[in-house]
């Protein structure tokens, strides 16, 4: 099923594939912390064209866990693209080096285009402000270790919710279960974007666009939180004014469900408090941990297949 | 002399040619536009707008005379105008009506409207396409950055207004 795939959204895939990567996920988590030798002899290419931690160490652990090689930059200053190379002469060169392509670009459909060209699997590590499928995965797993089913919950998703691309593959994610709610909650200029309302109403999917954490915050079962920019306000004064009403505080948890769960792609400035991170809701730390392992899986499947 | 009838008022029979039928009252010169007329090639054109319709209200009616139609011609219509018909004339009489058909993927003819999107980084080899979302109203999703075009931008990008 997943062998040799690209992965360009999260909407490329059914909840059964997802589950398949899951599962394989549960199995690697065993092996965090040690070597196998499944991918012996493979290499990945990592094209980070913009700058990245969290995702390109853990891809590059995962690969290296499995026994993989990894070649790649981290930025472009130092490499031909600075002097002018073509995405598409790129993502050829390292085709020719690789067996899979990790592309991390600042332009929207670099990863879709590089998949076109590239004969070796790609996977998007991020394109502008548009899709982010692995953390999106990575995001449904950590629900699914803690409830039983992502079916029937109430779900809320706060923060930049127009360019934030963490933000919007999480919301195509959910839109694959049968969520019981799902709140959307920003200031109105960074209200999710029309093309993925399109998407939620064509789903049968039932969301609301709301302007306050508070209001919603006791029926949520899963908060993922994600930053607001300073830099996306035309007008500061108006950043100081909402930024407030968009941080997760000791106190906004007053009155919350005793089961829920607080997720965030990280890194995080100010919009979750540090006082929440020793709450029981806090489950982003967990959700970081599984960086590795989710993506292990989906390495293990494209590269491997189904046999172990 | 005899009174000419509505029907003749509007439209004199051609002998050889296309009809262009059931085109949203008012966006006739577009059509035209797009096919490249400017009235300068020689051939008989007749523009009808705004004439009532069953179907529409208003329509406008474009006829054309010894001019044959191609395949992209009729892909440009149906964006421009997805109720239109399409006649062909041969010697006074009809001998083929068709509904023009909105492409579920159009590759090429249209810009993405993002400028972030890769479609529109200048040296990437990379052509533009879009998926038909919807036909009332006429939506188009990029298929690279997913970003999507009502249809007052296909017109505008279209006849270049
Ligand atoms: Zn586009």
């Amino acid at each position: 099923m997943w062998y040799n795939r690209d992965v360009i959204t999260i909407l490329d895939f059914s909840r059964e594939e997802l589950e398949e990567v899951f599962e394989t996920a549960d199995d690697m988590l065993k092996y965090s912390h040690s070597r196998l030798d499944i991918l012996k002899g493979k290499v990945m290419a990592l094209a980070f064209f913009e700058p990245s931690t969290r995702t390109r160490l853990s891809f590059e652990t995962a690969m290296i866990r499995l026994g993989g090689d990894v070649i790649g930059f981290s930025e472009v200053s130092t490499t031909s693209i600075a002097k002018g190379e073509t995405l598409a002469d790129t993502i050829r060169m390292l085709d020719s080096y690789a067996d899979i392509i990790v592309i991390r670009h600042s332009i929207e459909g670099a990863a879709k285009f590089a998949a076109e060209i590239a004969e070796s699997p790609v996977i998007n590590a991020g394109d502008g402000t548009r899709h982010h499928p692995t953390q999106a995965m990575i995001d449904l797993y950590t629900i699914r270790r803690n409830f039983e089913d992502i079916d029937g919950l109430t779900i809320g998703v706060l923060g930049d919710l127009k360019y934030g691309r963490a933000a919007t593959s999480f919301i195509y994610g959910v839109s694959l279960y049968n969520i019981k709610k799902l709140y959307l909650i920003s200031p109105p200029l960074l209200s999710t974007r029309k093309e993925v309302r399109d998407h939620l109403k064509l789903r049968g999917i039932a969301f609301e666009e709301v302007e306050r954490l508070d209001d919603v915050i006791e029926e949520l079962d899963v908060l993922y939180v994600t930053r607001i920019q300073r830099e996306r306000f035309p007008d500061p004064a108006e950043y100081e004014k909402v930024r407030g009403s968009y941080r997760v505080t000791p106190e906004s948890l007053k009155k919350v469900k005793r089961d829920l769960i607080i997720l965030h792609p990280l890194p995080r400035v100010d919009e979750l408090h540090h006082e929440v991170d020793r709450t029981k809701h806090a489950k982003y730390f967990e959700q970081a941990r599984y960086g590795v392992p989710v993506r292990m899986a989906l390495l293990k499947l494209i590269l491997a297949g189904d046999r172990v | 002399m005899r009174k000419p009838n509505k029907e003749e008022l509007i439209v004199r029979k051609i002998k050889d040619g296309t009809v262009i039928d059931h085109i949203p009252a008012g966006h006739a010169l577009y059509v035209l536009k797009i096919l490249g007329i400017t009235g300068r090639e020689g051939f008989r054109v007749a523009i009808v707008m705004n004439v009532d319709s069953k179907k529409l209200g208003k329509k406008d009616i474009v006829k054309i005379e010894g001019m044959e139609l191609k395949k992209e011609d009729v892909d440009k219509i149906a964006l421009i105008a997805p109720t239109a018909t399409i006649n062909i004339i041969k010697d006074y009489l009809v001998v083929s009506k068709s509904k023009v058909q909105v492409p579920n993927r159009i590759r090429g003819l249209l810009t993405c409207i993002n400028p972030r999107c890769i479609t529109n980084q200048p040296r990437e080899p990379v052509i533009p396409e879009f998926r038909t979302m919807s036909l009332n109203p006429l939506i188009l999703r990029c298929e690279y950055c997913g970003c999507t075009m009502g249809h007052d931008e296909i017109i505008r990008q279209l006849v270049k207004e």
